[in-house]
Protein backbone atom coordinates (compact mmCIF):
# COMPACT_ATOMS: atom_id res chain seq x y z
CA UNK A 1 0.00 0.00 0.00
CA UNK A 2 2.60 2.03 0.42
CA UNK A 3 2.80 5.08 -1.97
CA UNK A 4 5.84 6.16 -4.25
CA UNK A 5 8.11 8.60 -2.74
CA UNK A 6 7.96 10.71 -5.61
CA UNK A 7 4.18 11.13 -5.22
CA UNK A 8 4.56 11.45 -1.33
CA UNK A 9 6.99 14.55 -1.69
CA UNK A 10 5.06 15.75 -5.41
CA UNK A 11 2.16 18.21 -5.56
CA UNK A 12 -0.40 16.07 -6.02
CA UNK A 13 -3.24 15.25 -3.77
CA UNK A 14 -1.40 12.85 -1.87
CA UNK A 15 2.11 14.89 -2.08
CA UNK A 16 3.62 17.21 0.68
CA UNK A 17 5.39 19.42 -1.72
CA UNK A 18 3.70 22.17 -1.76
CA UNK A 19 3.36 21.95 2.33
CA UNK A 20 7.35 21.73 2.58
CA UNK A 21 7.90 24.65 0.30
CA UNK A 22 5.75 27.09 2.15
CA UNK A 23 7.33 25.44 5.37
CA UNK A 24 10.81 26.28 3.98
CA UNK A 25 9.44 30.11 2.91
CA UNK A 26 9.09 30.23 6.40
CA UNK A 27 12.06 28.89 7.90
CA UNK A 28 13.81 31.88 5.18
CA UNK A 29 11.70 34.44 6.55
CA UNK A 30 12.34 33.94 9.79
CA UNK A 31 16.21 33.61 9.87
CA UNK A 32 16.23 37.03 7.14
CA UNK A 33 13.97 38.62 9.82
CA UNK A 34 16.10 37.39 12.97
CA UNK A 35 18.95 37.94 10.96
CA UNK A 36 18.26 41.44 10.40
CA UNK A 37 16.80 41.66 13.80
CA UNK A 38 20.57 40.79 14.75
CA UNK A 39 22.13 42.83 12.36
CA UNK A 40 20.63 46.29 13.94
CA UNK A 41 21.37 44.65 18.17
CA UNK A 42 24.91 43.71 16.37
CA UNK A 43 25.93 47.50 15.40
CA UNK A 44 23.90 49.01 18.20
CA UNK A 45 26.56 46.32 20.48
CA UNK A 46 29.59 47.12 18.38
CA UNK A 47 28.82 50.80 19.43
CA UNK A 48 28.30 50.11 22.96
CA UNK A 49 31.45 47.71 23.39
CA UNK A 50 33.73 50.42 21.13
CA UNK A 51 32.54 53.50 23.62
CA UNK A 52 34.87 55.46 25.64
CA UNK A 53 32.69 55.52 28.80
CA UNK A 54 33.42 51.96 31.02
CA UNK A 55 29.76 51.38 31.69
CA UNK A 56 28.60 51.42 27.86
CA UNK A 57 30.94 49.05 27.33
CA UNK A 58 29.93 47.25 30.61
CA UNK A 59 26.69 46.55 29.29
CA UNK A 60 27.91 45.40 25.53
CA UNK A 61 30.16 42.92 26.96
CA UNK A 62 26.85 41.62 29.69
CA UNK A 63 24.98 41.05 26.34
CA UNK A 64 27.35 38.90 24.29
CA UNK A 65 28.79 37.14 27.31
CA UNK A 66 25.07 36.08 28.27
CA UNK A 67 23.63 35.38 24.19
CA UNK A 68 27.04 33.63 23.23
CA UNK A 69 27.29 31.66 26.78
CA UNK A 70 23.47 29.89 26.51
CA UNK A 71 22.61 27.78 24.64
CA UNK A 72 20.02 28.86 21.91
CA UNK A 73 17.20 26.58 22.17
CA UNK A 74 17.29 27.70 26.10
CA UNK A 75 17.34 31.28 24.97
CA UNK A 76 13.73 30.26 23.04
CA UNK A 77 12.41 28.16 25.74
CA UNK A 78 12.94 31.38 28.37
CA UNK A 79 11.63 33.64 25.80
CA UNK A 80 8.40 31.60 25.01
CA UNK A 81 7.56 30.62 28.45
CA UNK A 82 8.81 34.14 29.85
CA UNK A 83 7.50 36.10 27.38
CA UNK A 84 3.70 34.35 27.98
CA UNK A 85 3.86 34.29 31.33
CA UNK A 86 4.16 37.95 31.39
CA UNK A 87 1.42 38.44 29.14
CA UNK A 88 -0.88 36.23 30.91
CA UNK A 89 -0.23 37.94 34.09
CA UNK A 90 -0.70 41.85 32.15
CA UNK A 91 -3.81 40.30 30.99
CA UNK A 92 -5.51 39.54 34.42
CA UNK A 93 -4.37 42.31 35.53
CA UNK A 94 -6.70 44.29 32.96
CA UNK A 95 -9.37 41.84 33.69
CA UNK A 96 -8.98 38.69 30.94
CA UNK A 97 -8.52 35.38 32.72
CA UNK A 98 -6.66 32.45 31.35
CA UNK A 99 -3.70 31.61 29.75
CA UNK A 100 -2.30 34.11 26.93
CA UNK A 101 0.99 32.97 24.63
CA UNK A 102 2.84 35.03 22.55
CA UNK A 103 3.25 34.15 19.03
CA UNK A 104 6.03 32.00 18.28
CA UNK A 105 6.87 33.24 14.84
CA UNK A 106 7.93 36.84 17.18
CA UNK A 107 9.17 35.05 19.79
CA UNK A 108 11.90 32.77 17.68
CA UNK A 109 12.78 35.98 16.18
CA UNK A 110 13.54 37.83 18.85
CA UNK A 111 14.94 34.96 20.41
CA UNK A 112 17.05 33.79 17.97
CA UNK A 113 17.73 37.59 16.71
CA UNK A 114 19.55 38.47 20.24
CA UNK A 115 21.78 35.20 19.60
CA UNK A 116 23.02 36.44 16.46
CA UNK A 117 23.24 40.02 17.23
CA UNK A 118 25.32 38.93 20.11
CA UNK A 119 27.95 37.16 17.30
CA UNK A 120 27.48 40.12 15.30
CA UNK A 121 28.30 42.38 17.74
CA UNK A 122 31.70 40.55 17.64
CA UNK A 123 32.12 40.51 13.87
CA UNK A 124 31.23 44.50 14.14
CA UNK A 125 33.43 45.28 16.16
CA UNK A 126 36.88 43.43 14.95
CA UNK A 127 35.65 44.70 11.37
CA UNK A 128 35.66 48.32 13.08
CA UNK A 129 39.08 47.82 14.61
CA UNK A 130 40.60 47.11 11.25
CA UNK A 131 39.40 50.12 9.78
CA UNK A 132 42.51 52.29 8.82
CA UNK A 133 42.68 55.62 10.88
CA UNK A 134 43.28 57.34 8.33
CA UNK A 135 39.90 56.72 6.47
CA UNK A 136 38.47 58.16 9.10
CA UNK A 137 40.80 61.08 9.50
CA UNK A 138 40.11 61.89 5.69
CA UNK A 139 36.79 62.59 6.51
CA UNK A 140 37.43 64.71 9.51
CA UNK A 141 39.84 66.60 7.40
CA UNK A 142 37.18 67.73 4.63
CA UNK A 143 34.83 68.60 7.18
CA UNK A 144 32.17 65.37 7.58
CA UNK A 145 30.16 65.66 10.81
CA UNK A 146 30.20 62.58 12.62
CA UNK A 147 27.16 61.29 11.41
CA UNK A 148 28.02 61.80 7.41
CA UNK A 149 31.82 60.05 8.24
CA UNK A 150 29.58 57.15 9.60
CA UNK A 151 27.30 56.56 6.53
CA UNK A 152 29.71 57.31 4.02
CA UNK A 153 32.75 55.97 5.16
CA UNK A 154 33.00 53.85 8.45
CA UNK A 155 29.83 51.72 7.72
CA UNK A 156 30.77 50.85 4.25
CA UNK A 157 34.63 49.98 5.25
CA UNK A 158 33.18 47.80 8.58
CA UNK A 159 30.95 46.21 6.07
CA UNK A 160 33.40 44.93 3.65
CA UNK A 161 35.66 43.58 6.75
CA UNK A 162 32.52 41.94 8.82
CA UNK A 163 31.33 40.39 5.55
CA UNK A 164 32.59 36.94 5.88
CA UNK A 165 32.17 36.60 9.35
CA UNK A 166 28.40 37.77 8.35
CA UNK A 167 28.27 34.81 6.07
CA UNK A 168 28.93 32.57 8.63
CA UNK A 169 26.53 33.88 11.18
CA UNK A 170 23.55 34.14 8.52
CA UNK A 171 24.08 30.43 7.38
CA UNK A 172 23.82 29.38 11.33
CA UNK A 173 20.84 31.55 11.90
CA UNK A 174 19.35 29.85 8.95
CA UNK A 175 19.45 26.44 10.67
CA UNK A 176 18.96 28.05 13.95
CA UNK A 177 15.31 28.75 13.08
CA UNK A 178 14.85 24.84 13.17
CA UNK A 179 14.46 25.78 17.29
CA UNK A 180 11.43 27.42 16.66
CA UNK A 181 9.64 24.22 15.95
CA UNK A 182 9.80 23.24 19.60
CA UNK A 183 7.31 26.61 20.12
CA UNK A 184 5.48 25.53 17.57
CA UNK A 185 5.71 27.04 14.44
CA UNK A 186 5.42 24.87 11.14
CA UNK A 187 7.96 26.01 9.86
CA UNK A 188 10.53 23.35 7.73
CA UNK A 189 11.60 20.74 10.11
CA UNK A 190 8.09 21.03 12.16
CA UNK A 191 6.53 20.54 9.11
CA UNK A 192 9.18 17.47 7.97
CA UNK A 193 8.23 16.14 11.39
CA UNK A 194 4.07 16.59 10.66
CA UNK A 195 4.39 14.79 7.45
CA UNK A 196 7.13 11.64 8.50
CA UNK A 197 4.07 11.05 11.51
CA UNK A 198 1.52 10.65 8.81
CA UNK A 199 3.85 9.06 5.69
CA UNK A 200 5.80 6.55 8.45
CA UNK A 201 8.17 7.83 6.40
CA UNK A 202 10.69 9.34 8.55
CA UNK A 203 13.97 9.11 6.45
CA UNK A 204 12.69 10.66 2.95
CA UNK A 205 10.82 13.70 4.57
CA UNK A 206 13.91 14.70 6.76
CA UNK A 207 16.22 13.65 3.74
CA UNK A 208 14.16 16.02 2.01
CA UNK A 209 14.05 18.65 4.77
CA UNK A 210 18.16 18.56 4.89
CA UNK A 211 17.85 19.13 0.93
CA UNK A 212 16.31 22.25 1.23
CA UNK A 213 18.07 23.47 4.12
CA UNK A 214 21.14 23.14 2.24
CA UNK A 215 19.69 24.59 -0.92
CA UNK A 216 18.52 27.51 0.62
CA UNK A 217 22.01 28.02 2.71
CA UNK A 218 24.10 27.74 -0.78
CA UNK A 219 21.97 29.83 -2.48
CA UNK A 220 22.68 32.66 -0.15
CA UNK A 221 26.17 31.77 0.38
CA UNK A 222 26.67 32.12 -3.42
CA UNK A 223 25.27 35.45 -3.44
CA UNK A 224 27.05 36.58 -0.16
CA UNK A 225 30.62 35.39 -1.88
CA UNK A 226 29.67 37.64 -5.29
CA UNK A 227 29.41 40.47 -3.39
CA UNK A 228 32.27 39.93 -1.38
CA UNK A 229 34.14 39.44 -4.41
CA UNK A 230 32.87 42.80 -5.99
CA UNK A 231 33.91 44.05 -2.90
CA UNK A 232 37.54 42.85 -2.32
CA UNK A 233 37.88 44.45 -6.48
CA UNK A 234 38.32 47.91 -4.53
CA UNK A 235 40.67 46.71 -1.96
CA UNK A 236 43.38 45.28 -4.04
CA UNK A 237 43.85 41.13 -4.83
CA UNK B 1 43.95 98.38 10.61
CA UNK B 2 45.28 98.73 6.95
CA UNK B 3 45.42 96.08 4.45
CA UNK B 4 49.34 95.13 4.57
CA UNK B 5 50.76 93.83 1.36
CA UNK B 6 51.92 90.35 1.45
CA UNK B 7 55.57 89.33 0.47
CA UNK B 8 53.89 87.86 -2.68
CA UNK B 9 51.64 90.55 -3.80
CA UNK B 10 48.37 89.57 -2.36
CA UNK B 11 45.90 91.83 -0.45
CA UNK B 12 45.39 90.40 2.70
CA UNK B 13 44.06 91.84 5.98
CA UNK B 14 43.87 89.15 8.59
CA UNK B 15 46.01 86.02 8.43
CA UNK B 16 44.08 83.13 6.86
CA UNK B 17 45.72 81.28 10.12
CA UNK B 18 47.49 82.16 13.12
CA UNK B 19 48.47 80.47 15.85
CA UNK B 20 49.77 82.58 18.73
CA UNK B 21 51.58 80.19 21.95
CA UNK B 22 50.70 76.76 20.42
CA UNK B 23 50.91 74.19 22.37
CA UNK B 24 50.51 70.18 22.52
CA UNK B 25 51.06 67.82 25.66
CA UNK B 26 50.93 63.46 25.61
CA UNK B 27 51.12 62.83 29.01
CA UNK B 28 54.32 64.08 30.46
CA UNK B 29 55.55 64.48 26.66
CA UNK B 30 55.61 68.28 25.47
CA UNK B 31 55.56 67.93 21.49
CA UNK B 32 55.00 71.47 21.07
CA UNK B 33 56.29 73.82 23.63
CA UNK B 34 54.50 77.21 22.04
CA UNK B 35 54.53 78.00 18.75
CA UNK B 36 53.69 81.04 17.00
CA UNK B 37 52.81 81.70 13.53
CA UNK B 38 50.60 83.61 10.93
CA UNK B 39 49.77 82.35 6.94
CA UNK B 40 48.56 85.22 5.29
CA UNK B 41 47.20 84.37 1.83
CA UNK B 42 49.21 83.70 -1.21
CA UNK B 43 52.02 82.41 0.82
CA UNK B 44 53.72 78.99 0.51
CA UNK B 45 54.99 78.11 3.99
CA UNK B 46 57.41 75.22 3.96
CA UNK B 47 57.32 74.02 7.88
CA UNK B 48 60.96 72.03 8.01
CA UNK B 49 62.20 70.01 11.02
CA UNK B 50 63.97 66.78 12.19
CA UNK B 51 61.89 64.03 13.40
CA UNK B 52 60.46 64.53 16.73
CA UNK B 53 60.60 68.22 16.09
CA UNK B 54 56.82 68.37 16.39
CA UNK B 55 56.05 70.08 12.59
CA UNK B 56 53.08 67.74 11.44
CA UNK B 57 51.25 67.39 14.99
CA UNK B 58 51.35 71.64 14.41
CA UNK B 59 50.17 71.44 11.13
CA UNK B 60 47.52 68.45 12.59
CA UNK B 61 46.88 71.12 15.22
CA UNK B 62 45.57 73.39 12.52
CA UNK B 63 43.02 71.55 11.04
CA UNK B 64 41.73 70.14 14.87
CA UNK B 65 42.98 66.96 13.79
CA UNK B 66 44.86 67.09 17.10
CA UNK B 67 43.44 69.59 20.13
CA UNK B 68 46.24 71.97 20.75
CA UNK B 69 46.88 71.59 25.07
CA UNK B 70 46.99 75.67 25.24
CA UNK B 71 47.40 78.41 23.64
CA UNK B 72 45.03 80.03 20.58
CA UNK B 73 44.21 79.55 17.24
CA UNK B 74 42.18 81.60 14.76
CA UNK B 75 41.14 80.66 11.70
CA UNK B 76 40.24 82.34 8.55
CA UNK B 77 39.28 84.98 11.10
CA UNK B 78 37.24 82.64 13.50
CA UNK B 79 38.97 82.23 17.04
CA UNK B 80 38.86 77.70 17.60
CA UNK B 81 36.64 77.38 20.28
CA UNK B 82 37.69 75.50 23.23
CA UNK B 83 36.71 73.64 26.52
CA UNK B 84 37.67 72.16 29.02
CA UNK B 85 37.11 68.65 30.13
CA UNK B 86 38.87 67.23 33.08
CA UNK B 87 42.71 68.47 32.56
CA UNK B 88 42.04 67.69 28.98
CA UNK B 89 41.11 70.63 26.35
CA UNK B 90 38.45 69.40 24.07
CA UNK B 91 36.93 70.82 20.96
CA UNK B 92 33.52 73.08 22.08
CA UNK B 93 31.89 73.39 19.18
CA UNK B 94 31.98 70.54 16.96
CA UNK B 95 30.13 72.28 14.15
CA UNK B 96 32.76 75.27 13.96
CA UNK B 97 35.22 72.68 13.19
CA UNK B 98 33.60 70.70 10.78
CA UNK B 99 33.14 74.27 9.04
CA UNK B 100 36.29 75.50 9.12
CA UNK B 101 37.87 71.90 7.92
CA UNK B 102 35.87 72.08 4.88
CA UNK B 103 37.78 75.10 4.09
CA UNK B 104 41.17 74.12 4.85
CA UNK B 105 42.46 71.38 2.32
CA UNK B 106 44.61 68.18 3.77
CA UNK B 107 46.86 66.11 2.01
CA UNK B 108 48.69 63.18 3.90
CA UNK B 109 51.49 61.41 3.92
CA UNK B 110 50.26 58.17 3.80
CA UNK B 111 47.36 59.45 0.67
CA UNK B 112 43.96 58.33 2.82
CA UNK B 113 42.16 57.94 -0.42
CA UNK B 114 38.88 56.22 0.77
CA UNK B 115 39.41 52.43 -0.35
CA UNK B 116 35.87 51.61 -1.02
CA UNK B 117 35.46 54.44 -3.54
CA UNK B 118 37.04 55.24 -7.37
CA UNK B 119 39.48 58.41 -7.60
CA UNK B 120 36.45 60.06 -8.96
CA UNK B 121 33.46 59.52 -6.55
CA UNK B 122 36.66 60.07 -3.79
CA UNK B 123 36.92 63.87 -5.42
CA UNK B 124 33.37 64.42 -5.52
CA UNK B 125 32.94 63.01 -1.93
CA UNK B 126 33.63 66.20 -0.14
CA UNK B 127 31.60 68.59 -2.19
CA UNK B 128 28.34 66.34 -2.55
CA UNK B 129 28.30 65.06 0.99
CA UNK B 130 30.05 67.73 2.90
CA UNK B 131 29.15 71.07 1.14
CA UNK B 132 25.66 69.69 -0.07
CA UNK B 133 26.74 70.88 -3.83
CA UNK B 134 24.99 69.70 -6.74
CA UNK B 135 26.19 66.63 -7.99
CA UNK B 136 26.57 67.32 -11.85
CA UNK B 137 28.36 70.45 -11.35
CA UNK B 138 30.49 68.64 -8.72
CA UNK B 139 31.15 66.05 -11.12
CA UNK B 140 32.48 68.54 -14.13
CA UNK B 141 34.42 70.24 -11.47
CA UNK B 142 36.27 67.11 -10.04
CA UNK B 143 36.69 65.74 -13.62
CA UNK B 144 39.01 69.65 -14.24
CA UNK B 145 40.33 68.52 -10.88
CA UNK B 146 41.66 65.28 -12.27
CA UNK B 147 42.69 66.66 -15.56
CA UNK B 148 44.85 69.23 -13.64
CA UNK B 149 46.63 66.51 -11.89
CA UNK B 150 47.01 64.13 -14.92
CA UNK B 151 44.44 61.72 -13.49
CA UNK B 152 41.52 61.74 -15.70
CA UNK B 153 41.81 58.62 -17.63
CA UNK B 154 42.10 56.93 -13.91
CA UNK B 155 38.69 58.18 -12.68
CA UNK B 156 37.29 54.85 -13.02
CA UNK B 157 40.05 53.01 -10.79
CA UNK B 158 39.83 52.30 -7.17
CA UNK B 159 42.85 53.76 -4.87
CA UNK B 160 44.31 50.14 -4.94
CA UNK B 161 44.90 49.90 -8.40
CA UNK B 162 47.08 53.31 -8.34
CA UNK B 163 50.93 53.73 -7.62
CA UNK B 164 51.80 55.88 -5.03
CA UNK B 165 52.35 59.08 -6.77
CA UNK B 166 48.70 58.86 -8.57
CA UNK B 167 47.33 58.82 -5.39
CA UNK B 168 48.63 61.47 -3.27
CA UNK B 169 47.66 63.72 -6.83
CA UNK B 170 44.02 61.99 -6.22
CA UNK B 171 44.26 63.38 -3.23
CA UNK B 172 45.76 66.51 -4.06
CA UNK B 173 42.39 66.70 -6.33
CA UNK B 174 40.30 65.84 -3.81
CA UNK B 175 41.59 68.61 -1.86
CA UNK B 176 41.05 71.01 -4.12
CA UNK B 177 37.81 70.54 -5.95
CA UNK B 178 36.63 71.59 -1.78
CA UNK B 179 37.99 75.36 -2.94
CA UNK B 180 40.16 76.01 0.26
CA UNK B 181 41.19 78.76 1.13
CA UNK B 182 44.40 76.86 2.56
CA UNK B 183 46.33 73.90 1.76
CA UNK B 184 47.85 71.83 4.42
CA UNK B 185 49.99 69.05 3.18
CA UNK B 186 51.90 66.62 5.95
CA UNK B 187 54.75 65.29 4.68
CA UNK B 188 53.22 64.57 1.27
CA UNK B 189 55.80 62.42 -0.56
CA UNK B 190 57.59 60.95 2.47
CA UNK B 191 55.64 57.54 1.57
CA UNK B 192 57.11 57.50 -2.17
CA UNK B 193 59.14 56.04 -3.71
CA UNK B 194 61.97 58.53 -5.46
CA UNK B 195 61.09 58.22 -8.80
CA UNK B 196 57.58 59.26 -7.60
CA UNK B 197 58.37 62.11 -5.57
CA UNK B 198 58.93 64.10 -8.68
CA UNK B 199 55.30 64.48 -10.38
CA UNK B 200 53.86 64.94 -7.20
CA UNK B 201 55.93 68.36 -6.04
CA UNK B 202 55.43 69.42 -9.40
CA UNK B 203 51.21 69.34 -8.93
CA UNK B 204 52.53 71.53 -5.38
CA UNK B 205 54.77 73.80 -7.74
CA UNK B 206 51.98 74.52 -9.77
CA UNK B 207 49.02 75.39 -6.78
CA UNK B 208 52.12 77.47 -5.36
CA UNK B 209 52.30 79.58 -8.76
CA UNK B 210 48.34 80.13 -8.50
CA UNK B 211 48.96 81.79 -5.71
CA UNK B 212 46.96 79.33 -3.34
CA UNK B 213 47.92 79.50 0.44
CA UNK B 214 49.94 76.17 1.32
CA UNK B 215 51.03 75.17 4.68
CA UNK B 216 53.73 72.11 3.77
CA UNK B 217 55.16 69.90 6.15
CA UNK B 218 58.29 68.60 4.29
CA UNK B 219 62.17 67.17 4.01
CA UNK B 220 62.10 67.97 0.14
CA UNK B 221 65.08 70.93 0.71
CA UNK B 222 64.82 71.80 -3.15
CA UNK B 223 60.97 72.36 -2.81
CA UNK B 224 61.35 74.17 0.48
CA UNK B 225 64.31 76.60 -0.95
CA UNK B 226 62.57 77.17 -4.55
CA UNK B 227 59.08 77.24 -4.19
CA UNK B 228 58.12 78.68 -0.79
CA UNK B 229 57.82 81.95 0.39
CA UNK B 230 58.93 81.72 3.54
CA UNK B 231 60.69 78.55 5.06
CA UNK B 232 59.91 77.83 9.24
CA UNK B 233 62.34 75.76 10.78
CA UNK B 234 60.92 73.67 14.05
CA UNK B 235 63.25 72.19 17.10
CA UNK B 236 62.08 70.80 19.99
CA UNK B 237 58.22 71.87 20.15
CA UNK B 238 59.24 75.75 18.77
CA UNK B 239 59.87 77.68 16.05
CA UNK B 240 63.81 78.12 15.77
CA UNK B 241 64.28 80.32 12.82
CA UNK B 242 62.26 81.76 9.72
CA UNK B 243 62.50 83.43 6.71
CA UNK B 244 62.44 83.73 3.10
CA UNK B 245 64.28 81.13 1.86
CA UNK B 246 66.86 82.59 -0.11
CA UNK B 247 68.10 84.39 3.28
CA UNK B 248 68.23 81.39 5.12
CA UNK B 249 69.11 78.84 2.58
CA UNK B 250 72.76 81.13 2.23
CA UNK B 251 73.72 80.13 5.63
CA UNK B 252 74.95 81.99 8.63
CA UNK B 253 71.58 82.57 9.70
CA UNK B 254 71.30 80.02 12.31
CA UNK B 255 73.67 77.49 13.12
CA UNK B 256 70.97 74.57 13.40
CA UNK B 257 69.46 75.49 10.44
CA UNK B 258 72.67 75.62 8.54
CA UNK B 259 73.55 72.07 9.94
CA UNK B 260 69.77 70.56 9.64
CA UNK B 261 69.97 71.50 6.07
CA UNK B 262 74.10 70.14 5.46
CA UNK B 263 72.55 66.93 6.70
CA UNK B 264 70.07 66.59 4.20
CA UNK B 265 72.25 67.43 1.20
CA UNK B 266 75.33 65.22 2.39
CA UNK B 267 72.53 62.25 1.95
CA UNK B 268 71.25 63.59 -1.39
Amino acid sequence: MSTPAFTLIGFGPEGWGKLLLLAAGLTLVAAVCSFALGSLLGAAGAALKLASSRSLRGIGTFYTTVFRGIPEILVVYLFYFGGSLALTRLMHLAGFPGFFSLPSFIIGVVAIGLVSGAYQTEAYRSAYLRLERGQIEAGKACGMSRFVLLWRVIAPQTLRFALPALGNIWQSVLKETALLSIIGLVELLRQSTIASGATRQPLLFYGVAALLYLVMGQITALGIRTVEKRLARCWGR
Amino acid sequence: MEPIQSATGALSASPVISATGLTKRYGALDVLRGVDLDAHEGEVISILGASGSGKSTFLRCLNLLEVPSGGTLNVLGEDVRFRMKGAERQIADARQVNRLRSQVGMVFQNFCLWSHRTVLQNVMEGPVHVQGRNRHEVREEAEKALDRVGLLNRADYYPSQLSGGQQQRAAIARAIVMRPRVLLFDEPTSALDPELVGEVLKVMQGLAAEGRTMLIVTHEMAFARDVSSRVVFLEKGTVRVQGAPQDLFKGGMDERFDRFVSHFSRQG
